[in-house]
């Protein structure tokens, strides 16, 4: 279904390079709006081949592997991993990465070219005073243009965050939008002997232990600003809400009788949606973030749960057994208008409503498998992410809409895995002892 | 134990007298040989007799307490039995149901029995799911299922004030396994006593 016959994938590559010659002026003349290199929103997306060649020393810097080559290597896996582009094996490369030209004029476009590369990466680098000084530039080989060139000054151990930076800019001038670089990814792990909440860095780096509750710790959800993250934890022998600010440590609980499950951050407000079974029936309440009840949002008898906000803070989507199985819904939550959006299967649970705001992530049960698939709002032709690989549930996505991390068991134990949204690239995003669940991708952080 | 404390009193008194008039006989066996034989022999008997007497009440005592002991051990024995037996014996659910099986409300009788015979006791009541379904949706259903067992006691007449539902959701299973047999095993209420 994803694999173009050659002569439409020729046809599609030559509008593609006429569309983006169009385009590429207007990004230097710094006209705004989206560089449609990359259009996020084609299925049948090819993957731009990127030439990333060993970074250049400058005259009078030695030339530092850890820094030449890990360098190219770390900007090269940060590019991968968003599924836009195929890295060229170095090995091919016709220029020798110490002396070929790295900037213009002295580019030899045509050796890039010859090997299949459509962007070119060249770093430059030179130690000042002990400081490190790193030029990265972003060409298209076919036109012989410079998309976009930084210089960027710090100490040694800056090189991850310069790389990511260089690399939300490369996304930025081809897609428009900002990278999911600086974002987060919470989940649980129960590597302790007890689930707790973990965070790592969108690309599985950096694993940091958040809670310490010894307790059964779940369903981890991050604020639109990213400054508080909610869990549910049985830290008190049952299932209660805890709302805690990562940057100042105050923290808020939601302890009714019964459950305090699900909490869901309704985008830019300092509120969310969660699950309270306190009146005997779970259904979904608004709630500031000191846990007071705003309101209830749900008004049915039977399970009500698992709600995720519309981008716009206006509706949310959720589980509900109203029609004796659960399915997912989606509701207004001023007019409390409700709407079912899964027909197909028996047991379709986890909504993710995506960035862009026109669909919605769900796992689905069907025939003793779980699997993710992804449907319009308006119920529309629900597409099949995963299969034949185990079961896969708890889709999560980055805040670009462009990829999904999930739980999959597909190697036995649980572990986080990511795809795009369109399914493809599924691979592990980390291994840590004990199982990894319940993936939650943060927003971009506003402050790197 | 009054009459015990004077028997005590008397050997006390006794005895000493006896020694006294032992470590005397030497000097008095020419004068009065017989008068001191028969006092002697006297109160040997006499202290005799109250020991045998007290023997026999402790052991009549120790007995009484024996079977008093073996009475409450039996009722302590059966006291706990018949809380292993409330704890232990789970109601079981069919997949995606909160709904009591005929079996489950036979079950739920007897706890309601026991919880009124025993007005004192608070029960925590668990709910638990199998792993199928996702872990956010198990929560819901456990909860479900653990109030769908309490209404009922509540019904017969057990106070809501009694009973705590608390949801598992599908976190802990009594059968690791990946199959129906294990699965059937898991979705259940479980009862604790507070």
């Amino acid at each position: 279904m994803r694999r173009l016959n050659p002569s439409r994938g020729m046809a599609r590559l030559l509008f593609f390079l006429l569309f983006f010659m169009g385009v590429a002026v207007t990004a230097f003349r710094g006209v705004a709006g989206a560089v449609e290199y990359i259009d996020i929103n084609n299925p049948f997306i090819r993957k731009i081949p990127i030439a990333v060649p060993f970074f250049q020393a400058k005259p009078g810097t030695e030339v530092q592997p850890e820094i030449a080559e890990n360098g190219a290597a770390r900007l090269a896996e940060t590019l991968e991993f968003t599924g836009f582009f195929k890295i060229l094996d170095r090995a091919g490369f016709l220029e020798d990465p110490q002396r070929m030209g790295i900037e213009i004029p002295r580019i030899r476009f045509d050796s890039w070219t010859t090997v299949g590369a459509e962007l070119l990466v060249t770093g430059g680098f030179e130690i000042l005073d002990g400081a490190l000084a790193v030029e990265l530039r972003l060409y298209d080989t076919f036109k012989g243009r410079l998309l976009v060139g930084k210089r960027y000054q710090g100490a040694r151990a800056d090189l991850k965050k310069i790389i990511r930076r260089f690399c939300d800019d490369i996304i930025y001038a081809l897609t428009g939008q900002h990278g999911i670089f600086t974002s987060r990814i919470a989940f649980v792990s129960n590597g302790t002997g007890n689930k707790e909440i973990y965070t790592c860095d969108f690309d599985g780096s950096d694993p940091k232990q958040l809670t310490r509750t010894k307790a059964i710790t779940l369903s981890p959800a991050w604020s639109s600003d990213g400054d508080w993250i909610a869990y549910t934890s049985y830290l008190k022998g049952k299932p209660d809400l805890f709302i805690k600010n990562l940057k100042d440590g105050r923290s808020h609980q939601v302890t009714h009788e019964g459950l305090n499950i699900t909490p869901a951050w309704r985008p830019f407000r300092q509120e969310l949606a969660a699950t309270l079974s306190f009146t005997g029936d779970q259904e979904i309440y608004l709630l500031t973030e000191t846990g007071k009840t705003v309101k209830r949002l749900t008004h049915n008898q039977g399970i009500d749960v698992s709600p995720s906000w519309s981008p716009d803070g206006k509706k949310i989507a959720f589980v509900s057994k109203r029609a004796g199985t659960p399915q997912i819904y989606v509701q207004d939550v001023e007019s409390n208008v409700v709407q079912r959006v899964t027909y197909y299967g028996r047991h379709n649970t986890q909504p993710a409503w995506s960035p862009a705001g026109d669909r919605i992530a769900y796992t689905s049960l069907e025939g003793g498998e779980t699997n993710i698939f992804i449907v319009g709002i308006d119920g529309k032709e629900p597409v099949q992410l995963t299969r034949n690989a185990g079961d896969n549930e708890s889709p999560a996505w980055s805040p670009d809409g462009n990829l999904i991390a999930f739980c999959s068991y597909r190697e036995g134990p649980a572990r986080i895995y990511v795809m795009t949204a369109f399914g493809t690239d599924q691979r592990r995003l980390l291994t840590l002892s004990g199982e990894q669940t319940d993936p939650a991708w943060s927003p971009r952080s506003q402050k790197d | 134990m009054k009459r015990k404390l004077w028997i005590v009193a008397a050997l006390f008194l006794v005895v000493p007298g006896l020694l006294f008039t032992v470590s005397c006989a030497k000097k008095k066996v020419a004068s009065e040989p017989g008068m001191i034989q028969e006092d002697s022999e006297a109160a040997k008997a006499a202290a005799e007799k109250a020991r045998e007497e007290e023997l026999a009440r402790q052991r009549a005592l120790e007995e009484q307490r024996l079977k008093e002991r073996e009475a409450e051990e039996a009722k302590r024995k059966r006291i706990a039995e018949e809380r292993a037996r409330f704890e232990n014996e789970d109601i079981y659910f069919e997949f995606d149901s909160a709904t009591l099986l005929p079996m489950a409300q036979e079950i739920l009788k007897r706890k309601a029995e026991y919880l009124k015979a025993n007005p004192n006791l608070t029960v925590i009541i668990e709910g638990h799911c199998d792993e199928r379904g996702t872990h956010e949706y198990n929560l819901a259903l456990g909860d479900r299922r653990a109030k769908s067992a309490m209404q009922f006691l509540m019904d017969l007449g057990i106070p809501a004030s009694r009973m705590v539902a608390i949801s598992y959701g599908e976190e802990r299973p009594v059968d690791p396994g990946h199959n129906e047999e294990a699965w059937a095993k898991n979705r259940r209420a479980h009862f604790v006593i507070q």
